[in-house]
């Protein structure tokens, strides 16, 4: 993640499988300003395939996937103007 | 952190995942009352599918009680329902498919003077009815309160449906001005009626009702959309409001509810055809 993205909200859904990663983090980006950024933390693998592809198709931009250690992923995401 | 239990996150995440609904969707569906005019035949999917989606409020109008007959196409209700109210029947199916949803029941039949205040708290109705009558009642009902009806009507192997938005399209009396007279369309207890037809046409129905609320799509207003089961077609008849009807039109003659006094009961679907000729005139 380029160091000048400011993270408006954190999203932490270690546990979570899919489909309910993307829901979740589609029910919370919906109550974000457009253009803010949203941090998703998960777990489950395919997450890191399925959130950033479901994002991108309702056009938010996918900032990153990162791995953060020890089986954990962080998503960026900005919602769509 | 949401606006959902996890209980409903899980229910409706199919709903959610959609780009047209997402949570902001379902909220306008948890908020929606929706009314259902018949717990027959249509009313059983269309009842089944609104709750089934979260519609936060459904109710039910029926008079009757269910009679084994029934059972062939009226999915809400069992064989050990027979002989209960069929409003108590659909309240224990919805409720068993979706506790979530409040299901308010109407044991009477819609007249003039109960119409109003029936409709009144609902955002959209669902016409599920089974005779003339009820359905020019709730069509005129409808156009005097501002109410969207969604219609349809099933004979034979044959469903029609097209739903009204008062004075942005047609009504029902645009294309049919007034009840055929008794006797010239036959009741499905006459004619017969395949169980699936309803199904389709009152799960098309049920979709209608779901796109009002979330305000997507295109409805079917100023459409008549016809089904051949037979044939395994679909048909579109294009209608456009009538200036001069006499409920809807500019300068209306019927201001106040009517009920006709039809002697059997007469239902709407193979009136398809009289309403191409009206059109292709």
């Amino acid at each position: 993640m380029p160091e000048d993205v400011q993270v408006h909200r954190e999203l932490d859904l270690k546990g979570e499988v899919c489909p309910y990663t993307f829901v979740k983090s589609k029910l919370i980006l919906e109550t974000m300003a457009p253009g803010e950024v949203l941090r998703v933390i998960v777990d489950y693998p395919p997450a890191t395939g399925n959130v950033p592809r479901s994002m991108e198709s309702e056009g938010h931009k996918v900032l990153a996937v990162n791995p953060a250690g020890d089986g954990v992923w962080e998503i960026i995401v900005r919602k769509k103007d | 952190m949401f606006r959902f239990t996890e209980e409903e996150i899980r229910r409706y995440s199919r709903n959610i995942i959609l780009q047209e609904v997402g949570g902001i969707g379902q909220q306008k569906l948890k908020d929606a009352k929706v009314l259902v005019v018949g717990a027959g035949g249509l009313g059983s999917p269309a009842a089944f599918y609104l709750a089934a989606a979260g519609v936060g409020t459904i109710g039910i109008v029926d008079d009757d009680v269910v009679d084994l007959s029934n059972l062939q196409r009226q999915i809400l209700h069992r064989t050990e329902d027979v002989g209960t109210p069929k409003v108590d029947s659909a309240a224990r199916a919805l409720s068993a498919l979706n506790p979530g949803v409040q299901v308010k029941t109407y044991r009477t039949r819609l007249g003039a003077g109960n119409v109003m205040d029936i409709i009144r708290e609902y955002d959209v109705i669902v016409d599920g009815v089974d005779n003339f009558s009820t359905r020019y009642l709730l069509n005129d009902a409808c156009v005097m309160a501002g109410k969207p009806l969604v219609d349809a009507g099933i004979l034979r192997w044959d469903g029609m449906m097209m739903t009204i938005k008062p004075r942005e399209g047609p009504c029902y009396r645009c294309i049919f001005p007034e009840p055929p007279p008794p006797g010239v369309i036959p009741s499905c207890q006459e004619a017969g009626v395949i169980g699936a037809i309803a199904g389709v046409m009152g799960t098309l129905q049920a979709l209608e009702a779901i796109k009002l609320i979330l305000g997507v799509g295109e409805t079917l207003t100023g459409r008549l959309l016809l089904f051949d089961a037979l044939e395994g077609r679909f048909r579109q008849v294009n209608a456009a409001r009538d200036p001069n009807c006499p409920v809807c039109g500019d300068h209306p003659t019927i201001t106040e509810l009517v009920e006709y006094d039809l002697a059997c009961d007469l239902p709407f679907g193979v009136a398809a055809g009289s309403a191409e000729r009206k059109i292709e005139q």
